[in-house]
């Protein structure tokens, strides 16, 4: 199993379990789990809607994508440990982690 | 005043297709788009990406689709107003409608067709306590005439293509030019990013890297703008113009205020022929919602052959319409 914390606009954290081995990115797990993501671009980096700021565990994730600095270095509300959910594939690595979901500035 | 058969708010894939649609059957279209450019989203989010699932194109580019769709509709005429959003939308006593824009743009039309996407296409706001109470008192996200420039003191602030090339242009325009950026270097295209820092170096331009916006301060209009660096050290600068250039996103915007059903931030819609609850207005495309709704190009050119055949009624209402394949009528223009 994989565990890790969820805090989402009006600070509300939640545990999310998922089981090893599914062939999914963060973005596609926290839509399947009722938050508020439009993932307007389905997860090409291209629209930041799946945008988080990682709170603990940021230095373990697996690596940024290239379109995913790119999109980042362009958004205003970007923090030092911000992310893209649909940049970062399920894995253990996100064991233990902790995100907060970011306004999105969308819609 | 512009007078027209149908008005379509939106000129994404949806809105252009719909003017062919609406031609077949002599009906003439204006568009109105807040983005100054056509083509919605696939100009706008990703004009270099194929799309595979257009029929007939086994893989296209995001903009060829849009140059296509523009060569399609040309025999229509189509008219346009580009870079005004629709914020009035009336409808008259005699059952016609009146839209007025962002630049009071009028338009009168018997139709209205909303293919409105996902919304307005509006700038990113940075997180600046206050800002909004200085948006056009010297905050400008987006630059129509750079001659407003003439002069005068500048902050800029992000670091994608258009923060630099604004910022290496308007170097020469403004009496002072300050580029915000909030990391080290920038990952836009590297001839820009090189001419930056050498205007940087010539003193052209004020550079201040790993810095963000902290403060805006002014009485009647923006006077300074205060920068924090990553070392928490902090510059007030005066400032006649902050010009954030962050992106654009997005939002719903007017037309919630429209009188139309809606669900989660979409219109909905009859599927015999995607009408609203108010009699003359259609809505299709990604703006649409109804169920079993995939938000795809495909399903949006499918909802604006329907939506014309009911359009019809609207602007011709003592004729009936009759099907005829292009094949067998050819294309009228007009
Ligand atoms: C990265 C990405 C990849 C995609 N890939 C595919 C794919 O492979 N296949 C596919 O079928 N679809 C794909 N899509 C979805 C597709 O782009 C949309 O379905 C399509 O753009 C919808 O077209 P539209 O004309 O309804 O709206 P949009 O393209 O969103 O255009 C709407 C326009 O209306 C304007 N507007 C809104 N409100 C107002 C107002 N009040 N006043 C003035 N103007 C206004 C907006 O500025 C915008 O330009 C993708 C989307 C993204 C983001
Ligand atoms: S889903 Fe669009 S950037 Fe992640």
């Amino acid at each position: 199993m994989i565990l890790f914390e969820v805090e989402d606009l009006q600070g509300e954290k939640r545990t999310i379990e998922i089981p090893e081995g599914i062939n999914l990115n963060l973005m596609e797990v926290l839509k399947a789990s009722d938050y508020p993501i439009a993932a307007t671009c389905g997860g090409l980096a291209l629209c930041a809607t799946c945008h988080l700021e990682v709170v603990k565990g940021f230095d373990e994730l697996p690596a940024f994508t290239e379109p995913e600095l790119d999109m980042i270095d362009t958004l205003p509300n970007a923090t030092s440990t911000s992310r893209l959910a649909c940049q970062i594939k399920l894995s253990e690595q996100l064991n233990g982690a902790s995100f907060k979901l970011m306004e999105s500035n969308e819609g | 005043m512009i007078t027209t058969d149908i008005c379509i708010i939106g000129a994404g894939p949806v809105g252009l297709f719909a003017v062919f649609e609406a031609g077949l059957l002599k009906m003439r279209c204006h568009l109105i788009d807040s983005l100054p450019i056509i083509g919605g989203q696939l100009s706008e989010i990703y004009p270099k990406k194929p799309i595979y699932d257009i029929p007939g194109f086994p893989s296209i580019l995001a903009y060829e689709l849009v140059d296509n769709l523009k060569k399609q509709i040309e025999t229509f005429s189509p008219t346009f107003t580009l870079g005004e959003r629709v914020e009035e939308l009336q409808k008259l006593e005699d059952g016609t409608f009146l839209l007025t824009t962002s630049d009071k743009t009028q338009v009168a039309c018997k139709v209205v067709v909303i293919a409105a996407g996902l919304g307005c296409f509006e700038p990113r706001r940075p997180d600046l306590p206050g800002i909004v109470n200085y948006e056009s008192k010297g905050v400008l996200y987006m630059i129509k005439d750079p001659e407003t420039f003439r002069d005068k003191k500048i902050v800029i602030a992000g670091g994608g293509d258009s923060a630099l090339d604004w910022s290496i242009f308007l170097s020469s325009v403004a009496a002072k030019v300050t580029l915000v950026h909030r990391n080290e270097s920038f990952r836009g295209a590297p001839d820009s990013a090189e001419k930056v820092f050498e205007l940087s170096k010539e003193g052209k331009i004020d550079l201040l890297l790993s810095s963000n916006l902290t403060a805006i301060k002014g009485v009647d209009r923006i006077e300074s703008i205060t920068i924090t660096d990553k070392g928490k050290k902090t510059v007030e600068i005066p400032t006649d113009h902050l010009i954030p250039l962050f992106g654009l996103s997005p939002k719903l915007g007017p037309i919630a205020e429209w009188g139309l059903n809606l669900d989660k931030n979409a219109i909905e819609v009859n599927t015999f022929d995607y009408s609203t609850n108010i009699p003359g207005i259609f809505a299709i495309g990604d703006i649409n919602t109804y169920p079993g709704k995939l938000k795809l190009i495909l399903c949006g050119f499918h909802e604006g052959a329907l939506m014309a055949q009911s359009a019809f009624r609207f602007v011709y209402p003592t004729q009936k319409v009759s099907f005829k394949y292009t094949t067998v009528n050819g294309v009228n223009a007009f």
